[in-house]
């Protein structure tokens, strides 16, 4: 017997391919489309209640969205040839278009919208900022230090563009990441038509709860009132999403039960054995029902501020971590078991190894080290929100 | 009212105060055309020649040495062997089954010398009794069959009938 | 002229026999390279088996394992016991150590019972080939799915892709790897290592391209099938007498 495994495994199926830092790609990139959608809410859909977040959200995709390839190149046996993705895309590969849709939500999407967007603060900071700093702000104003009202005017109009653009390039760069499992025929668990669309909709909603959760923690930090009128309508619009993310959890879960074909015994066996308390206990129960029951009750009934508070960061953290076991369940999930649908085996997460645990931990702090640093060189807050407060 | 000249003006206004966003764009055309640079030359050369990938990986792939010298190499010198063997139930046996890969062997017959299998586990592995195997192939529970004499002290491994 | 496997296997044209083996053992020897007479459109290779010759040796493992320098507990080709009970769905299957020793022998008489030997399908469609995001990984033109081990990025998506678990990460190469159906035996006239070494002739390298190799009789003949038909990968190795709780 081999420690581990129970029943049949192809014989070189025991070892997993991809370990926790495959976890993290999809969790990371669905922050960063998340995050995003949550940023055009303001600006394409006028929702002007979430106005304070429109910048932190901006800033959170592009902290998440500098990590994301990270786990990935990490990951590979062969880092130093990434590369070749970039000169010899093979066009039939869904994943060797990541390198293109990623590059192009960066730049095109991300780091222009941001440009437009802070351009005034730019040109101001790099005439008031002295030594290495002034440098730095005088780089990012890229030798244009023309922030008339005219061009300013002119800037939204291109920011809004920019966002009506990046919010099919946020489906796109999601979505896509749906695909690389859904169309994999190989494996059941992954390949359903249904994928890119889940990831989507849970993308949505763990990128919204993180947003919250930095901005409560950000005014916390700073001492600064909550806009209460913002988060209750970020929760509305969480609450939203979550609903039809579990919706198509639910459909996907009901289909794969109802149409019991030749994979079901083996993944039903092992969603009540290995998976039990990932996805049952954890993504269902804890990452699901409790969050979305917190934020159904805020909308049918009105609670104290105190208690809005408490209820949000209990459903946003527990969605963060249903979300996270999700990608696992995914992720990890669809290699526990035989393509021969006899056996099973066993991940076993390694501590210090290049995929440890470590490793995982240390990438999952990055972001946020990216995301103080950007605070500091792209503050989000006017001034004038300081003197409010 | 409209005049070219009140267009004119329009126009140029427009042009000043959206000349920042040139800047952008310079650098990411900058940006690919780098690329284009890179690309060009890193692409290994022939890629694609007979299909997505280096045309020299065929070549490399083929460069593997030949471990198993096969059969027709070993009869080139044990030419009576072969002749016993081809009379008897093992002639389609390769003389590699039973002796493992002697390429080197043949390479330089006297620097790599070949030892004799161990017929214990040899002949067990095909003829021990197992319901998985056809009906038709002959097989025993060595323990009964032999009560511990060697296989070979009754059968001639080359050609088995007894 | 050209070398074939059949040429040499034949026993009328023993001249030509002799012939070949001396081009073949020339190049063993390391004297005088022949001149390269293989010519890749001219092939395309495939394999056959037949489950009711299979004995479970695990020669067809071991020899793999030393042609290719296998890394230990991963395998380019294995084989599998299967004991299927009456009316119960799911087989009993073993495969210990991709039976590189054998089995250990089972007395089971009121189970069906056989072997299947398993190797890359060598899929004219391949699903690993599809997903590789370099072209590290290709059919070649005579038809063999290989792996260029000085380009694959080692992320692994072939080896998820793949429905028969044929591929695995090389430990040392940290590239991907698997059966290359010992590309560098039939492209100068051997057959591979594991056909080479079926005792009982179980398995079978074949040429589709060649009128006269024996697997258009075969297919002609027999009852075949492939390994999981219903993933459309147009594989190449043919079973006959597959029983279909075959995985």
């Amino acid at each position: 017997m081999i420690p581990g495994v129970d029943g049949f495994m192809y014989p070189n199926e025991v070892e997993l391919q991809w370990s926790v830092l495959i976890v993290l790609y999809p969790f990371v990139t669905g922050l960063v489309a998340g995050a995003f959608i949550l940023a055009s809410l303001e600006r394409v859909f006028k929702v002007e209640a979430v106005r304070p977040t429109y910048r932190l959200a901006l800033l959170t995709a592009l902290s998440f969205l500098l990590v994301a390839p990270l786990p990935l190149q990490l990951h590979l046996g062969h880092p130093e040839r990434s590369f070749e993705m970039y000169t010899t895309p093979h066009r039939s590969s869904a994943m060797a278009m990541f390198g293109f849709i990623y590059l192009w939500y960066l730049t095109v999407v991300l780091l222009l919208e941001i440009w437009l967007e802070y351009r005034s603060d730019i040109v101001r900071l790099a005439q008031s900022s002295k030594g290495f700093p002034r440098l730095v702000y005088q780089a990012l104003t890229l030798g244009s230090m023309n922030v008339s009202p005219a061009a300013r005017a002119i800037d939204d109009k291109v920011g809004y563009a920019v966002t009506v653009i990046g919010i099919p390039s946020a489906f796109l760069l999601h979505g896509y990441v749906g695909f690389i499992f859904g169309s994999i025929k190989a494996n059941p668990w992954w390949s359903t038509p249904l994928m890119p669309i889940v990831f989507l909709f849970s993308a949505m909603v763990s990128g919204i709860a993180a947003v919250l959760l930095l901005y409560m923690a950000s005014m916390k930090l700073k001492k600064w009132p909550i806009d209460m009128r913002c988060v209750d309508t970020i929760a509305k619009y969480l609450f939203y999403a979550f609903v039809i993310a579990f919706s198509l959890e639910m459909l996907d879960l009901i289909h794969r039960t109802y149409e019991s074909d030749e994979s079901f015994r083996s993944l039903d066996f092992m969603v009540h054995t290995r998976l039990w308390y990932s996805h049952v206990v954890l993504q269902i129960g804890v990452g699901t029902l409790i969050p979305l029951a917190l934020l159904a009750a805020n909308q049918l009934w009105k609670f104290s501020e105190a208690k809005r508070r408490v209820m949000y960061v209990t459903a946003c953290s527990l969605t963060m971590i249903g979300i996270f076991a999700m990608r696992w369940n995914v992720v990890i999930g669809g290699q526990l078991f035989s393509k021969s649908f006899l056996g099973y085996t066993t991940y076993k997460v390694e501590l210090v190894t290049r995929e440890g645990l470590l490793a995982a931990i240390a990438l999952m702090l990055l972001p946020f080290v990216i995301f103080f640093v950007l605070v500091k060189i792209l503050p989000p807050w006017q001034e004038t929100e300081a003197h409010k407060a | 009212m409209f005049t070219f000249r009140a267009v004119g003006v329009r126009v140029g206004k427009f042009f000043r105060d959206s000349g920042h966003l040139i800047r952008p764009a310079i650098v990411l055309l900058a940006g690919l055309g780098l690329f284009m640079v890179i690309r060009g030359a890193v692409v290994p050369k022939g890629f694609g020649q007979y299909g997505h990938y280096r045309p020299g990986a065929l070549a490399a792939i083929r460069q593997h040495p030949v471990v198993y010298a096969g059969q027709a190499t070993c009869v080139l010198c044990h030419e009576e062997e072969g002749k016993v063997r081809a009379t008897g139930k093992h002639a389609h046996v390769a003389c590699e089954t039973c002796h493992g890969p002697l390429a080197k062997h043949a390479d330089d017959p006297a620097a790599n010398v070949p030892t004799l299998p161990a017929v214990a586990t040899l002949c067990a592995r095909c003829h021990e009794k197992d319901t998985a195997k056809p009906k038709t192939f002959p097989q025993v529970v060595t323990a009964e069959h032999s009560g511990g004499m060697a296989c070979n002290d009754c059968h001639k491994p080359h050609n088995p009938h007894l | 002229m050209e070398i074939t496997r059949r040429d040499m296997l034949s026993v009328g044209g023993k001249l030509l026999m002799i012939a070949s083996v001396g081009a073949t053992f020339e190049q063993i020897t390391g004297a005088e390279p022949p001149p390269d007479t293989y010519r890749m459109a001219d092939h395309w290779w495939g394999m056959i088996i037949d489950i009711d010759k299979c004995i479970g040796c695990g020669n067809c493992v071991r020899a793999c394992s030393d042609e290719n320098q296998v890394p230990k507990d991963y395998f380019r080709t294995w084989v599998e016991r299967y004991e299927v009970p009456e009316g119960y769905v799911n087989p009993r299957v073993s495969s210990p150590q991709g039976a590189i020793n054998g089995f250990p022998p089972s007395q089971q008489t009121s189970l069906k019972s056989f072997f299947v030997p398993k190797l890359c399908n060598h899929c004219a469609d391949s699903p690993c080939v599809q997903v590789c995001p370099v072209g590290a990984t290709f059919v070649s033109p005579d038809g063999v799915v290989l792996v260029d081990k000085d380009y694959c990025l080692g992320c692994r998506y072939c080896v998820q892709a793949c429905p028969y678990g044929c591929r695995y990460l090389h430990p040392e190469t940290e590239t991907v790897d698997k059966c290359t159906l010992c590309y560098h035996r039939i492209t100068q006239g051997l057959t591979t290592a594991c056909c080479e070494n079926c005792p009982t002739g179980a398995r079978q390298l074949v040429d589709f391209k060649d009128p006269k190799d024996p697997v258009h009789e075969f297919l002609r003949e027999n009852k075949v099938a492939v390994l999981k038909p219903n993933m459309a990968t147009e594989a190449k190795v043919y079973y006959k007498n597959l029983d279909g709780s075959v995985r």
